[in-house]
């Protein structure tokens, strides 16, 4: 989330110097939204945090947007910010990539964002794939592709102003490792067969130490899920705290006298820069970790047969 | 900040089945399909050039080994014809000399024929002037001077060798 933060000079009476406003790149936003006084008060920080959670509006240049609620089933399925984020990052996923596959098949070498897309499909295939699954895990290509490209994106998007990333958010995650979880079982469970997959979770140990054994295997199963899930959450949301952190000096320092605020103001703009550099990179680096990992335990799976017989 | 939300989750897998589908469809199939006929075209071409490569190698080796052998073939043929021109010489010059040797020796067999001939012939011509002589000398008793005469005669008629 590329969060830029202003301290308003304007308003400098008690209520209005307290609250720190999260405002996008303009000025001119950060005047408009300045106007709703005692509004937002309160600690800075969960001020500051509001922007990076999940919420029911959607913030735009235009204004903020209301999302409708919803429930179905007695679940919560409101369509929120972070929702939003995920269809926009689909769609962008989904016309983006079915232009670069048209204009590629007219050609015979790809160009441009053609040729950049090749890039990471290749390197996908053959830095991820077929290193960590063999040859064998071609098949399941589309699967780490979709991960890797809609990660990555989810991850972007949160860099643009007014954007969020939706991987910021703990569900998201969840529901990314749970699709992964399901993908690494069905992997072993089609490269091994019923009976191996099944003998798997016995660890080739003593039949009386099963009772122990089984469980600890299964629970080894969601682990890798719950750990893939924890890592992308934390790393993306980590990095907007820093930023929040950083900027929030900004207005802690400003509080005790503007003159100190403006000072800690140029350290921190220029550090909050170099985060965000470093959010560019972390951006590319989850989604290459997130897909790095679930092929591997995907490839751990479909080779643990050979690793069972050479055992014996 | 923790709190999971299980319609976030539903919304999020839902969207990422869809997601799956579409772009397996519409991008993944073909992009893949393209990079593989692409890396399968660059490997024919590769093993193509090689073949080529390899092809022109042989070719060049072949060639090369015809000439030498053209070259080889020259120098034979030179130097049959060198030896045959030696000897075609000698020959006409020893068969130069033996005709020469050949009319020589019958030249000289003619002049010894000629000389024998021709002294045969002086032989009987002074048999025949001797006794032409004899006979002058019985049909007419001559006087000295006469006689004298006659011999001069007979003397001067005589060839000179």
């Amino acid at each position: 989330m590329a969060l830029f933060f202003l301290f308003d000079s304007q308003t400098s009476d008690h209520t209005a110097a307290d609250s720190a406003y999260v405002l996008t790149d303009s000025v001119r936003v950060a005047v408009a939204h300045s106007t709703p006084p005692g509004e937002e008060s309160g600690n800075l920080f969960t001020d500051l945090l509001k922007h990076v959670q999940d919420s029911h509006e959607l913030e735009t240049p235009f204004g903020h947007i209301a999302l409708p609620h919803i429930h179905l089933f007695g679940i919560d399925m409101s369509i929120t910010k972070h929702v939003v984020f995920l269809w926009i990052a689909a769609a962008v996923l989904i016309l983006g990539l079915a232009l670069v596959a048209r204009k590629n098949r007219k050609q015979i070498v790809p160009t441009g964002f053609g040729n950049l897309v090749e890039v990471f499909i290749v390197f996908v295939r053959d830095e991820i794939v077929i290193p960590n699954m063999g040859i064998g895990g071609v098949k399941y290509l589309p699967y780490l592709l979709t991960t890797f490209f809609f990660i990555l994106l989810m991850n972007l998007l949160g860099l643009v102003p007014y954007g969020a990333s939706a991987t910021g958010n703990v569900s998201v995650t969840a529901g990314l490792a749970v699709i992964a979880y399901f993908m690494i079982q069905f992997a072993a469970l089609r490269a091994q067969g019923i009976g191996h997959y099944l003998a798997h979770f016995t660890g080739g140990v003593h039949w009386l130490l099963w009772p122990i054994m089984i469980p600890i295997e299964i629970l080894g199963t969601f682990t890798k899920a719950f750990a893939l899930c924890i890592r992308l959450f934390a790393n993306m949301t980590g990095g907007h705290i820093v930023i929040v952190s950083l900027l929030g000096l900004i207005f802690v320092f400003g509080k005790i006298s503007p003159t100190i605020g403006y000072a800690v103001s140029v350290p921190s703009v220029i550090f909050t820069l170099g985060i965000n550099f470093l959010e560019l990179f972390v951006a590319v680096l989850q989604a290459y970790i997130f897909t790095m990992l679930t092929s591997l335990f995907m490839g751990l799976g479909m080779q643990s047969e050979v690793h069972e017989e050479r055992a014996h | 900040m923790l709190d999971i939300n299980p319609g976030l989750i539903l919304w999020t897998i839902i969207t990422f089945v869809i997601l799956l589908f579409i772009l397996t469809k519409t991008a993944w199939k073909p992009l893949l399909e393209a990079l593989q006929a692409r890396e399968q075209g660059i490997r024919d071409a590769l093993h193509e050039a090689e073949e080529a490569k390899k092809e022109s190698e042989r070719m060049l080796a072949e060639h090369k080994s015809a000439l030498s052998k053209a070259n080889e073939e020259t120098a034979r043929i030179l130097k049959e014809g060198r030896e045959l021109a030696e000897q075609m010489k000698n020959e006409i010059v020893a068969k130069a000399h033996e005709s020469a040797n050949a009319m020589m020796a019958h030249a000289k067999e003619d002049i010894q024929r000629e000389k024998e001939t021709a002294l045969i012939q002086l032989k009987n011509e002074v048999a025949d002037l001797a006794i032409n002589a004899a006979e002058k000398i019985l049909e007419e008793t001559l006087d000295e001077s006469r006689q004298k005469k006659l011999v001069d005669k007979v003397l001067q008629k005589l060839p000179k060798n």
